[in-house]
């Protein structure tokens, strides 16, 4: 039987096993939006493509399936740009569909022709330009599996208007895809497990840096039976988060920038770094020069291109992370490294003079307060999806994950505008969990046109702004580096309980911290979205913090008490 | 250090640009790069010459092997092989210098392919440094246009290529960039 090069592409997505996509029409994939309706895809109309690509990305990240983003060609296809290149940075496997121009018109600049395919090629794993419908089954199935092998990555397929038109027989046996050997037969030089065991056996001090890469592989399990053996703590990096439970006596918390100092320090004196599915990245080393500077090595990863580029490591290991502790776990000796537990205690020593939890409430609403209190009232269990900048860091610090994919957050691109969209996306996948939404007054104005989406989806989305009135995060570098002067980080916003109210969502403004907890509470009651705005400290900041490219245990530590800071 | 790679690719639309734009987007900056068809249909082979260090050029390997439509890569700068440069080389000579030219061309045994009334085209291949070195004398005699295709190269014998193992010892001090200016 012959199908259009449209019904292929959804018979295609059908196989793959999607049933949700989020997208937004127009002239040249007409062809396919028709074809859908005789498809069991669930469509989610977004407010504007960019929402589309956080939304496949968040539903990616929080289920571990392959998202599925579909626009049209030119501005549509432009727009999911700051999508993609956010699930590039951070491994999130999208696919992103995109109709193009009929194919004789390619290179004409056609009405609303864009070379989606070259302004891609550098932010996605991999991008297809299909011009036939006969090349549209192998494009969109080598696409999935390309997706979600390997490191995970964005792909994006564009598809000719006439490619979704024609149509042909289907040999689906025939279109299943071909990938190259995953590029993981061992190289000479390749670390051998057996080196890096010998590594971990010695060590006195060792610690684990635990990445993305541990819930990418599947690896929570694995992971903890290797700190447990060998009695060795952990230290994860933002998306790491969820990755090992925060409550676990080894998890010490987040490392880099805003990461607590004991961890920081205990890096800084480990003589053994075991990196698990993490990249180096430069937010959470500081100055490399003098990083980590008494510890030897090792790193695993997925991507062989990771290993020895920031850091270089005495143990490289390329391969499945999961696999890799597998083959180790069976050698790892017990040991019970008392002195290095010892030590990382007395390092932790004055924080809990610091803990937001013992400060009394002064009437001030701290953001940390906010994050600390929704913690607590939903017992850790909800999805929280982050945007970018102070509250992102705030949320990394106080609300403990205990489980994985729970924390949702743009860390590599540091897209604001990810968390409104991305949550939408998480509560399509995970219908079942409460999702939260954590973003600042500013991020939350570049993609709150999707509130329309939440209620015309009608999505239990429960959506927290922390309002500072700031462009907090710069603010607080213009606080630190530039003389407080505060060039363009003031924000002058609107109403947001007024705005979610005529998108017909439930609101309030909280600006006690007394009423936190109710506000909350009534959030969760409600089966549909609700937003609370909390007016919070408007000068407060992150603390600790390493500045940037400044030596990893030279940080500007939270002044303590924290309110003597944030009231003066 | 200079490495040369030897990648074979699927013969698709757009795989040139795509190992390029992998070169530019990492700044390894691509020192000659020449491409052509193999002996199996569908299967071009580039050769790929780049300055690098020893860890650069690995991780150039693994990228190029991310690459969807790259099936081989073989680094084979310490492989025993066989490289070879061609140029086109017009010199506008005439009378004595003419002479002379052809006599020079004759000593590296290049050969003469054009010639008209005020200059000629020579044609030459071998390694690059043969090349530059003829280019050089020949100067004086006014080269006025040279075309080079840039390094192609195959290993001796049978034995596959070999890959370069991760350099040991103590790491270099500097690795990464300066992370001192990131940003918010
Ligand atoms: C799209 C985008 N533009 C600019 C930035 C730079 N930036 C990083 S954090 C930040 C401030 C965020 O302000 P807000 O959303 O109010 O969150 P806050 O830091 O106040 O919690 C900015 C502008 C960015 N990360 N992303
Ligand atoms: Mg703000």
């Amino acid at each position: 039987m012959k199908l259009t090069g449209a019904q292929i592409l959804w018979e295609a997505m059908v196989r793959e096993g999607v049933t949700d996509i989020f997208g937004y029409p127009g002239g040249a994939i007409l062809p396919a939006y028709d074809a859908m309706l005789g498809y069991p895809i669930r469509h989610i109309l977004v407010r504007h493509e960019q929402g589309a690509t956080h939304m496949a990305d968040g539903y990616a990240r929080a289920s571990g399936r392959v998202g599925v983003a579909i626009a049209t060609s030119g501005p549509g296809a432009t727009n999911m740009v700051t999508g993609i290149a956010t699930a590039m940075m951070d491994s999130s496997p999208i696919v992103c569909i995109t109709g193009q121009v009929g194919s004789k018109l390619i290179g004409s600049d056609a009405f609303q022709e864009t070379d989606i395919t070259g302004i891609t090629l550098p932010i996605t794993k991999h991008n297809y330009l299909v011009t036939r419908a006969e090349d549209v089954a192998p494009a969109v199935l080598e696409a999935f599996a390309v997706a979600k092998s390997g490191r995970p990555g964005p792909v994006l397929v564009d598809i000719t208007k006439d490619a979704q038109q024609g149509s042909c027989e289907v040999d689906w046996a025939a279109a299943e895809p071909h990938l190259t050997e995953a590029y993981d037969d061992a190289l000479p030089g390749d670390g051998d497990y057996r080196e890096a065991v010998e590594l971990i056996n010695a060590a006195e001090r060792p610690l684990i840096l635990a990445g993305h890469g541990v819930m990418l592989s599947g690896a929570e399990r694995e992971i903890l039976a290797l700190a447990e053996q060998a009695n060795i703590p952990i230290a994860v990096t933002l998306l790491g988060i969820g990755g090992v439970a925060a409550s676990h006596p080894l998890n010490l918390g987040m490392m880099g920038m805003h990461g607590e100092a004991w961890v920081n320090h205990a890096i800084q004196e480990a003589d053994l770094l075991i990196a698990l599915g993490m990249r180096f990245d430069d937010r959470v080393t500081g100055n490399l020069k003098t990083y980590a500077p008494t510890a030897r090595k090792i790193h695993v990863d997925i991507d062989r291109a990771e290993l020895n580029k920031n850091v270089r490591v005495d143990v490289a290991i390329a391969k499945d992370l999961r696999s890799a502790l597998v083959e180790w776990l069976p050698h790892v000796t017990r040991r019970d490294r008392v002195e290095w537990h010892g030590r990382i205690d007395a390092l932790k020593g004055d924080s809990a003079v610091r803990d937001i939890q013992q400060l009394p409430d002064d009437g001030h609403l701290y953001a940390a307060h906010v994050i600390n209190d929704l913690w607590r009232l939903t017992e850790g269990n909800a999805i929280v999806v982050t945007d970018v900048g102070q509250h992102q860091m705030w949320e990394a610090q106080y609300y403990k994950h205990e489980r994985p994919r729970s924390l949702v957050t743009s860390g590599g691109l540091g897209t604001m505008g990810f968390a409104l969209p991305a949550a939408i996306g998480a509560k399509i996948a995970c219908p079942d969990s409460e999702v939260w939404v954590v973003v600042g007054d500013g991020g939350f104005q570049m993609t709150m046109a999707e509130l329309a989406t939440v209620a015309q989806e009608q999505l239990d989305v429960n959506i927290a702004i922390i309002n500072n009135g700031y462009l907090g995060m710069v603010r607080q570098w213009q606080e630190f580096f530039y003389g407080k002067r505060y060039a363009a980080t003031p924000l002058m916003n609107p109403d947001f309980a007024k705005l979610a109210e005529a998108f017909g969502i439930a609101a309030t403004t909280v600006t006690k911290r007394s009423d936190v907890a109710d506000a909350v509470h009534a959030a969760r009651r409600v089966k549909r979205a609700a937003l609370i705005d909390f007016k919070v400290e408007q000068e407060d900041s992150v603390y600790p913090m390493v500045p940037a490219g400044a030596d990893l245990h030279k940080m500007i530590r939270r002044p303590s008490p924290i309110v003597e800071t944030a009231a003066d | 250090m200079v490495h040369t790679f030897a990648v074979y690719v699927e013969n698709k639309p757009g795989v040139l640009n795509r190992v390029a734009s992998l070169f530019r987007r990492r700044a390894f900056n691509i020192e000659s790069l020449t491409v052509g068809h193999t002996e199996t249909p569908g299967l071009s082979r580039m050769t790929v010459v780049v300055d690098t260090d020893e860890y650069g050029a690995r991780r150039l390997e693994a990228h190029l092997h991310k690459l969807v439509p790259v099936r081989r890569v073989d680094n084979i700068t310490t492989t025993p092989s066989i490289t070879r440069d061609l140029a086109l080389i017009k010199v506008a000579a005439t009378g004595d210098a003419r002479t002379h030219v052809m006599q020079l061309v004759d000593v590296y045994r290049a050969r003469i392919v054009d010639v008209s009334p005020e200059s000629l085209v020579i044609e030459t291949t071998g390694t690059e440094d043969k090349i530059d070195s003829l280019v050089e004398v020949l100067r004086p005699y006014g080269v006025v246009e040279m075309v080079r295709t840039g390094r192609v190269a195959m290993a001796r014998g049978l034995t596959p290529a070999t890959r370069l193992g991760v350099p040991r010892g103590v790491p270099p001090a500097d690795i990464g960039g300066d992370v001192s200016n990131c940003s918010v």
